[in-house]
């Protein structure tokens, strides 16, 4: 794809994504359009370490759940106000991101060994948030309280008691402005030396040295991004639903929903994560349709699905489905030229 | 007592010893669930995070066969094992080498692609509740003095060091085994003197889920069966192949004893809550200062 | 301009490299030969920071860079190529080259411009947007040569660039190389190929078994008895046996 096209492409889905609200009015559709965002902006995060630096971690949920409990407590225990928290909840994080990175990355682990460690410092954190009550408020999670005067809606990062206007879209737009900044931070890289580094420590780590990459460090920054993305959706969480606990922070499940949705979407490509999300979500949405009029409500129809899916992706179409439509793309514009 | 400047409650040496060895009991199931997976560690170079759901699949199976035939548990071993073998033989030849395009990495996320396939199924079909298996002698015993010790105990320890002994004499001695330790050590050279590779890795997966399905037949009279049994054990898995050393039997069987101990001594000692957290804690010391653990050769 | 001082270097029992020293000055060519398995891989290993010397001592433009990273020896114009060929095999031949080219030039645009130029210098020119994976062996060893090139090195260490090639390729990529030597970087090879070799070189090595058994001019070093003995017994045969095998193959 040429570069106009390119940014083409974007300024369409900017446009679509921005004026979306002005077609749907139904609310179950923006909770659709919101879910997937969200979900595309933790994909863009696990993205930029997995898909662009090969390290794949397996507990991204470490960073999600971190942002999502700073932010919570910070408001929860000192009062502090929600537009000042989110600055210490994504560059906490960040913090912790360096720390397990420092560790990880000095010691030379990859592969494997580096999926487990992430796992096992999600796991002692969940672990941790769920023992530490005083600190913590353990197991039963912090509950924010809700403000209900609409004169401060803005200045409480909480919408609900807004105007029609915030209490409908406020929330779609916040996770789209943290959609847009974190794709343009990642757009950013992938053209930038760091990218290209970064990249080049994936496919052969060795040669990168040789060249003078310093891989250590080149990593550790791409853990550091890759962390402040994913705690803005912690952020985004938190002030959405004004509640957190020690299963949504550090559960599995945000590990690996932000994993499906670069993977199937396209591996160290800025679409991919938000691509992947669509298709996921759509999918689970229709399959939960389907299944609903023969079973019933039942849980798992979605991830059963995901996980074929991801499957599929791998064996079939290594570079997602961003390389699918590309494929298709310059077929069509083939066709078009004869 | 203190310890390390934590106010630790005093128990007499009866009930300590009597925590450490239901820590070993607990250790060998632990050792056994590690074994299938440093199995084939040492020879796919991937840590199987499907394995877990594997422990899950298997324990329903078990459960299953209880229920709707009235067969024990342990007998049920007879079909499951073997089951367990060809089902982990056709996953890596059907799906796991097939979609990995023999890159490690990839083996990774299809091994987790496949265990969150596993595991929402079990959601899905047999809901999130507990199921568990009556068994007329789950309360018999032996009085060991400071601790109780039940059969289902007592036949799991057995059991767990009778097939790692198995598994032992089948790599020294068998041709397959042979086969499957020079793949390990040196895949291309093995390929060159005409061993077929892939077969080779399917054999192991295979047996990497049979030593699971074992373990799910001795869990299954002490432990309900539910989706997420499988991750709770596999988590513990994982600690032990990185403790014992990714690869090495021996490690794996030391490993299991050493986690099973220590945690009902953190339990002990710290409550039921913080007392997990100690394996968490060994975990991610082992991997950053000794990722080859106390027994490994190499390292990732 | 580099000095390599009684560098020693065992993987178990094995002595890899034993009390070899040299010395490469300042706009030569000069080679490094010995037998299959002599330790001259091993030894580049060591003098560009991929291994740690047992002992030993490594200086560079009369600093000591004994024991650094790779990373930093490259940052300081020491750079080196693989003989076991390390391509980004997912990426075009002019992004594989710009990640040398980012050693010196921080903006991508213009890293990807000096690739463009690296490419059309060692012959690449017409495969700039060719993925590395797809290359034959012939470009993949320039594609070796042409992103050391690009971090705009002092010192050039080539480990075996003209193996597997043939007789047009191996006198094409003699031109490079001489062509690289003119604009000023010094060069330190490894080759087999005794036909470039000799037209090349300003000063040659020998190495056996780990140590360093002569050197001097490449016509007077190949008279020396010791070299001969070296190439006659064993390693000779092997690699004539080897080349039989690969002619088959
Ligand atoms: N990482 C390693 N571990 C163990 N032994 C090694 C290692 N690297 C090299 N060796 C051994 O050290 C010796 C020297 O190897 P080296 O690759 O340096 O030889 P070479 O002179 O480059 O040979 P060739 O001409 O075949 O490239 C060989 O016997 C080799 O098997
Ligand atoms: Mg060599």
């Amino acid at each position: 794809m040429t570069k106009r096209e390119r940014i083409l492409g974007w300024a369409f889905i900017v446009c679509v994504l921005a004026l979306a609200p002005l077609f749907i009015t139904s609310n179950r559709w923006i909770d659709f359009l919101e879910l997937t965002l969200f979900v595309a902006v933790l994909g863009q995060g696990w993205n930029v370490l997995g898909g662009y630096g090969g390290q794949y971690s397996f507990g991204h949920a470490v960073f999600f759940g971190t942002g999502a409990y700073i932010q919570a407590l910070l408001q929860y225990k000192l009062g502090w106000s929600p537009w000042l928290t989110l600055w210490f909840a994504i560059s906490g994080t960040t913090a912790v991101a360096a720390m397990i990175g420092y560790l990880s990355f000095r010691y030379g682990l990859r592969g494997s060994y580096f999926a487990l460690i992430t796992l096992a410092f999600a796991e002692a954190f969940h672990v941790v948030s769920r023992s530490w009550s005083s600190f913590t408020e353990g197991g039963q999670g912090v509950q924010l309280t809700l403000n209900q005067d609409p004169a401060l809606a803005l200045a409480t990062f909480q919408f609900s008691f807004g105007g029609p206007f915030m209490k409908a879209y406020g929330f779609y737009y916040t996770i789209l402005a943290i959609l847009m900044i974190s794709y343009a931070a990642t757009w950013w890289m992938e053209h930038s030396r760091f990218g290209a580094q970064l990249v080049a420590v994936r496919e052969n780590e060795d040669a990168a040295e040789a060249l003078g990459v310093n891989a250590f460090l080149v990593k550790m920054r791409a853990i550091c991004l890759s962390a402040a993305i994913t705690a803005s959706g912690g952020v985004y969480y938190v002030q959405k639903f004004l509640f957190v606990e020690p299963g949504i922070a550090y559960g599995t499940a945000k590990s690996v929903e932000a994993l499906f949705a670069p993977i199937i979407g396209g591996l160290g490509t800025v679409l991919g994560p938000l691509i992947g999300s669509f298709f996921i979500h759509g999918v689970g949405e229709i399959a939960k349709e389907a299944i609903h009029g023969v079973f019933g409500d039942r849980p798992g129809v979605d991830l059963i699905l995901f996980g074929i899916i991801l499957v599929l992706i791998l064996a079939f179409a290594p570079r997602g489905l961003v390389g699918i439509l590309e494929r298709v793309w310059i077929r069509l514009k083939a066709r078009g030229d004869a | 007592m203190e310890f390390l400047g934590l106010d630790l409650p005093s128990y007499s040496w009866q009930t300590v010893l009597g925590s450490a060895i239901s820590g070993v009991f607990l250790g060998s199931i632990y050792a056994l669930v590690a074994l299938g997976l440093t199995l084939i560690y040492g020879v796919l170079h991937i840590i199987n995070f499907a394995h877990g759901a594997l422990l899950m699949l298997a324990m329903y199976a078990v459960f299953f066969l209880w229920k709707l035939l009235g067969l024990d548990p342990y007998l049920a071993m007879l079909i499951v094992v073997p089951g367990a073998y060809i089902f982990g033989y056709g996953l890596q030849r059907g799906v796991i080498g097939k979609a990995s395009h023999g890159r490690d990495e990839i083996i990774l996320l299809v091994t987790l692609g496949v265990s969150i396939v596993i595991e929402n199924a079990a959601l899905f079909f047999f809901s999130a509740s507990e199921r568990s298996v009556l068994v007329p002698y789950d309360l018999d015993g032996i009085d060991l003095g400071v601790t109780y010790a039940v059969y289902p105990e007592l036949i799991a320890l057995g059991g767990s060091l009778l097939i790692t002994f198995a598994l032992w004499l089948f790599m020294s001695l068998t041709d397959t085994g042979k086969a499957i330790r020079a793949v390990a050590k040196e895949r291309q050279g093995a390929r060159l003197v005409g061993i077929n590779v892939d077969h080779i890795f399917a054999v192991t997966f295979g047996i990497g889920t049979a030593c699971v399905a074992a373990a799910a037949s001795l869990l299954v009279p002490t432990y309900a069966v539910h989706p997420q049994i499988g991750y709770l054990f596999v988590l513990i898995a994982f600690t032990v192949v990185v403790l014992g050393g990714m690869g090495s039997f021996i490690g794996a069987l030391v490993g299991g004893f050493l986690i099973g101990v220590t945690e009902q001594l953190g339990r002990l000692y710290l409550g039921e809550s913080m007392g997990v957290i100690t394996i968490s804690v060994i975990f991610i010391l082992v991997l950053l200062f000794r990722p080859t653990g106390l027994f490994g050769q190499r390292s990732g | 301009m580099l000095d390599v001082r009684a560098m020693s270097k065992s993987f178990g029992g094995l002595k890899a490299v034993s009390e070899a020293s040299l010395t490469v000055s300042e706009g030569n060519i000069v080679s490094l030969i010995g037998p299959n398995g002599a330790g001259k891989t091993t030894l580049f290993a060591l003098i560009s920071g991929f291994l740690k010397p047992d002992s030993g001592a490594v200086t560079f433009n009369d600093a000591g860079i004994t024991g650094q990273r790779p990373h930093q020896i490259c940052h300081q114009g020491l750079v080196r190529t693989f003989q076991v060929v390390q391509p980004f095999a997912g990426l075009t031949v002019r992004e594989n080259i710009a990640v040398g080219a980012h050693t010196r030039i921080a903006g991508r645009a213009a890293a990807l411009a000096a690739a463009g130029e690296i490419a059309q210098l060692v012959g690449m020119g017409t495969q700039l947007d060719q993925s590395a994976g797809a290359l034959t062996i012939a470009g993949r060893k320039r594609l070796e040569l042409a992103r050391a090139l690009a971090t705009g090195p002092r010192l050039l260490l080539l480990d075996e660039v003209m193996a597997g090639l043939n007789a047009t390729e191996i006198a094409d990529l003699v031109t490079v190389v001489r062509k690289i030597r003119d604009s000023g970087v010094t060069i330190f090879l490894i080759e087999h190929v005794m036909q470039a070799v000799m037209s090349l070189s300003d000063y040659t090595y020998v190495l056996n078994h780990g140590a360093m058994i002569a050197e001097g001019q490449p016509s007077q070093v190949t008279k020396d008895p010791n070299v001969i003995e070296a190439y006659l017994g064993h390693g000779a045969a092997k690699r004539l046996l080897e080349m039989e095998a690969g002619a088959d193959a």
